[in-house]
């Protein structure tokens, strides 16, 4: 019972890693290698709104979040459109799109550095235990996974339910024939990865309050995203979300039932597995 | 005529050349030191805490007396250095520049055990003194003789081990613990040494390990781990980790709220910043390494530390690495000179006074150093050691509020 | 068999004088010069055995570091029992293995999901030992002391980089190369004439992993303690792709355009700036992709194009008049 709950918390906090992911590489197609330090930055972001400001953390995403979807559509707009417009096909922007967050991943990471060292940082915010059915969880933990779905809730309304979001999904599955029905594709592969952005920092903010970070640790979570979207299928959110459920419920049961030391040996088994038997994901469509 | 003028002219210029240089060899002012140390990747964490700092402080404190006396004279202390990225080859070609190009007159050793001894075969090559400070491992005195350039302050991983399993007999036998042990270690080198030498020594003094694993580096949540453990009813949990697991266990353990009288983590805990994240739940809980706080000596170090640095060292290995500087410092004004060679057999044979006591390296290797501490009201405070005295008496876990 | 053409010979030719020169450096500097030069060495071999594979299939694969990482092991595991030859031999086995078994798992799918295998497969491949070190025995670090120097596993990587020029241009020759070349062109032609694409894939990737193994063997002695953490380091993965991809992996002897000026930069950088290299290397990066997109040799091609172009147009106006 207690691995299932565990398993849960987890997942939830894996989803808040890749939901932003899912969109960026869904939807405007960029592999973005340096999904990971933006989370970072916005762990590094709340830690100082919070020790200097002494601002709750869960209030402080409504300063990240903005500020995460401002940078990002900065970052699209002047670095990643110019690849965008280059490509000749799809597979050359993935290439292109690799090795631009690439060198992206490494500029951030120098700017955290810079600012703030390679000292590990961590804060305490929430960390009381709250008894559910008979264990104790980080009370921390249990609202990030609350934040988790209610932020994957009000996503997957807006994609599905409004006419901005159903013109990002069309995008996501076939940006020219989007072109062709009027969609500002440009603009909507901006918004979706300013969203992204947006999304991942918000996660960043809440994964502060139980993690111990430091500027280079942007790599760890990029992985993790990457392996979850790609096994919940291109593109989409409930994919994104039901993988990442997956992966935390496995992680927990090999971690708890076999041998802690094997827990990514088991990812990756999962992650070769799915993409074996189901190549598109477990909710993506075959590739357009 | 014009060819002769010019001749002249070089001339005059390759003498006053000569002069120049010859002068130059002869006016060396500064000596000139070198580290190589992580600035970036996964070491990066520990050295911006125990290493960069502490050399800050020394060449500030060095340079505020005047500099080192080398025979006649007083030279101020220059520092050069480089970051290796937590990567062997870098470090090892950052020593090769260092000592062919930059052409310095003393090397510091690197951070991390991985990386001392690497660049060991190099520097002992060009005849350095190496007094390695961040590289605990058993194998000091075959390194020693391997290297007898080379000298070991930090201890033995198996040291650590069992002076903790003393630690724990001790409060056992006091009727303070009783014989149930949990132990988790991480999946790398140091954890892994600490593991296969505290486990046997835990059972030969009689605990029974009820709950026994170890955890791939980098895992952030221990819910599962805690748990297991916590259903395994022990009355002390011993986890040999690393700076951000030492962090998650413990907070791991104050929300699952582990019932036990003695907890310890592995590395970090003596990190300053283990109080500050953990508040109360900090108290009594025993970690690797520990200083006499209580001696006069550390404390005059913690304050210029914070007053010179702006961070607060940490109490294991920052005070360590400061004593290896100082016995540097007086190893050179010893042998009256920057010859290396005379510097190695001053540190071999002499007797240093330092923040950590009184040093005397016996077979290269420092014997006598701090293996447990424990966080007592703020304060981590040396509680066990290999002989150094001044230990703190032990307390127990009380709760985690 | 085709006989070489002429400018295959005089290639040929430059190839032995430029390994030939370079031997000799460690009669003239043993100290710093030597381990910038073994840096540039150690990168060639690397960086040209993943244009091996990488440059035809245009897969990138950021598996360098595990493969480095079993051959690195191979050693620091054997040494006690086994002649060094046999060793490094036993790691481009191992490696060429793991490539083996990841290019059937992943290499019939598309690009991407190749590209997020390989850059985990580093990390699993480190927990795996990792894992298997700790159950099995009761440390982790191992120590390999040799007699080797630098100079001698300088001019070892020099001999696998001779290996892996003469081998890559066999290959190139050779039925396999040929298939690669209109897989990299156009994948869905390539099935419909009948090659296996999956199959010539996964040889390649195999040939070029047992390289990449070789040298992490050969550069066991001069790490004197192999952790995992230090032998399946995934910066090598990087480093690679990134002075592959400046040289350009057009040619084979692309990628040294690459390794020379990116190891000679970085290594200015780290110099100047010990506080700055992350931030260097991602504007670096950047201005590869934005820049040079199909790297040094990439626009060294262009110029000659464009100076060709020039040379006629300049002719038929003199022609004109």
């Amino acid at each position: 019972m207690e691995i299932l709950i565990n398993g849960v918390v987890l997942g939830g906090t894996y989803a808040l890693i890749a939901v932003g992911l899912t969109l960026q590489y869904g939807v405007a197609r960029i592999m973005n290698l340096a999904n990971g330090e933006n989370l970072v930055l916005a762990c590094f972001g709340a830690f100082w709104l919070f020790s200097a400001f002494a601002i709750n953390p869960i209030l402080a995403i409504a300063l990240i979040a903005p500020a995460a979807f401002a940078l990002n559509w900065a970052i699209y707009r002047h670095a990643l459109q110019p690849l965008v417009r280059r490509a000749k096909n799809r597979g050359q922007l993935e290439v292109d799109s690799i090795l631009a967050t690439f060198g992206l991943m490494f500029i951030l990471q120098g700017v955290m550095l810079l600012g703030f060292g390679g000292a590990y940082f961590n804060y305490s915010f929430l960390s009381e235990p709250v008894a559910i059915l008979g264990a104790n969880y980080g009370l921390n933990r249990i609202v990030a996974l609350g934040a988790a779905l209610a932020i994957c809730g009000s996503l997957y309304a807006f994609l599905n339910f409004t006419r901005p979001g159903t013109a990002i999904r069309a995008v996501a599955v076939n940006p020219q024939a989007a072109g062709l029905v009027a969609i500002d594709v440009a603009k909507a592969s901006a918004f979706a990865f300013a969203l992204g952005g947006a999304l991942t920092a918000a996660s960043g903010a809440l994964l502060s309050t139980f993690y111990t970070f430091n500027a280079a640790m942007g790599v760890v979570f990029t992985m993790k995203a990457l392996i979850i979207v790609i096994m919940g299928g291109v593109g989409d959110v409930r994919g994104a979300i039901v993988a990442a459920l997956l992966l935390g419920l496995a992680e927990t049961a090999v971690a708890a039932l076999v041998d802690p030391g094997l827990t990514l040996a088991a990812t990756y088994l999962l992650f070769v597995l799915v993409l074996l038997f189901r190549p598109q994901g477990i909710f993506g469509r075959h590739a357009a | 005529m014009e060819r002769r003028s010019i001749l002249k002219a070089a001339a005059a210029l390759a003498m006053a050349g000569m002069v120049g240089t010859m002068g130059g060899a002869q006016a060396q002012d500064v000596i000139r030191i070198g580290a190589s140390a992580p600035k970036t990747g996964p070491l990066a964490g520990g050295s911006a805490v125990s290493y960069w700092p502490a050399i800050q402080l020394w060449i500030h404190d060095v340079n505020a007396r005047g500099g080192i006396e080398v025979g006649a004279k007083k030279m101020k202390v220059e520092l050069i250095e480089y970051d290796d990225r937590t990567s062997n080859e870098e470090a090892i070609k950052n020593v090769q520049r260092l000592a062919t190009v930059d052409k310095v007159d003393f090397i510091l050793p690197p951070y991390g055990t991985g990386i001392n001894l690497a660049t060991a075969p190099i520097i002992a090559r060009y005849g350095y003194p190496h007094i390695a400070v961040t590289a605990v491992t058993d194998g000091v005195d075959e390194f020693a003789k391997r290297w007898p350039n080379s000298f070991w302050t930090l201890g033995t991983s198996s040291s650590f081990a069992i002076t903790l399993a003393d630690v724990l007999k001790g409060m056992r036998d006091k009727g303070q613990i009783g014989s149930r042990v949990a132990v988790v270690n991480v999946a790398d080198a140091f954890g892994i040494e600490l593991a296969s030498a505290g486990k046997p020594a835990l059972q030969k003094a009689g605990f029974e390990l009820v709950y026994d694993s170890s955890y791939p580096l980098g895992t952030q949540d221990f819910a599962t781990i805690m748990a297991a453990a916590q259903g395994a009813r022990p009355d002390a949990f011993v986890a040999f980790s690393y700076p951000p697991d030492t962090f998650a266990l413990t907070k791991q353990a104050a929300i699952s709220d582990l019932q036990v009288k003695a907890f310890y983590v592995g590395v970090a805990t003596a990190f300053p910043a283990f109080a500050k994240a953990n508040g109360p739940a900090a108290e009594g809980v025993l970690g690797a390494g520990g200083v006499n706080a209580a001696s006069p000596a550390f404390q005059a170090f913690f304050k210029r530390h914070v007053e010179v640095t702006g961070k607060e060292p940490d109490y294991w290995a920052s005070a360590v690495q400061y004593s290896s500087l100082e016995v540097l410092e007086q190893a050179i004004k010893a042998a009256g000179s920057l010859d290396k060679a005379a510097v190695i057999e001053k540190v071999k044979s002499g007797s240093f006074d330092t923040v950590m006591g009184n040093w005397t390296f016996e077979g290269n290797v420092i014997r006598k150093f701090w293996t447990v501490g424990q966080w007592q009201k703020g304060v981590f405070h040396g509680v066990a050691s290999t002989g150094t005295g001044g230990e703190t008496a032990v307390i127990t876990k009380q709760g985690w509020k | 068999m085709i006989r070489p053409t002429q400018s295959e010979w005089k290639l040929a030719g430059l190839a032995i004088l430029g390994l030939g020169t370079a031997a000799l450096l460690p009669v003239v500097d043993e100290g710093y010069y030597l381990s910038i030069a073994l840096n540039m060495a150690l990168y060639a071999v690397l960086c040209t055995a993943w244009t091996l594979f990488s440059g035809p299939t245009h897969y990138i694969s950021l598996a360098t570091a595990a493969f480095f990482g079993i051959g690195t092991y191979a050693v620091a595991l054997g040494i006690d029992a086994l002649p060094f030859p046999v060793l490094v031999g036993l790691g481009a086995l191992g490696a060429a293995l793991l490539a083996g078994l990841v290019g059937a798992a992943t290499l019939r799918l598309s690009g991407v999901y190749f590209v997020i295998f390989t850059l985990g497969l580093a990390e699993l491949v480190r927990q795996l030992v990792t894992w298997a070190q700790t159950s099995f025995t009761t440390s982790v670090g191992l120590y390999v002391f040799t007699d080797f120097t630098e100079k001698h596993i300088f001019w070892m990587l020099l001999a696998l980089a001779g290996a892996v020029y003469l081998i890559g241009w066999a290959v190139n020759r050779s039925r396999l190369g040929f298939a690669m070349r209109i897989i990299g062109n156009d994948e869905t032609v390539a099935r419909h004439v009948g090659i296996n694409t999956a199959r010539a894939k996964v040889a390649l990737f195999m040939l070029s992993g047992a390289f990449i193994g070789a040298t992490g063997a050969v550069l066991a002695p001069r790490f004197a303690y192999v952790e995992p953490t230090s032998a399946f380091n995934p910066m090598i993965s990087f480093q690679v792709v990134i002075m592959a991809l400046l040289g350009g992996t057009g040619r084979l002897w692309a990628p040294l355009l690459g390794v020379i000026p990116f190891t000679i930069l970085f290594d200015w950088v780290t110099a100047r700036f010990p506080n700055h290299t992350s931030l260097v290397i991602g504007f670096a990066f950047m201005a590869i992709v934005y820049l040079v997109p199909r790297g040094v040799s990439g626009l060294l091609a262009d110029i000659r194009r464009l100076s060709g172009r020039l040379r006629i147009a300049f002719a038929e106006g003199a022609g004109r008049r």
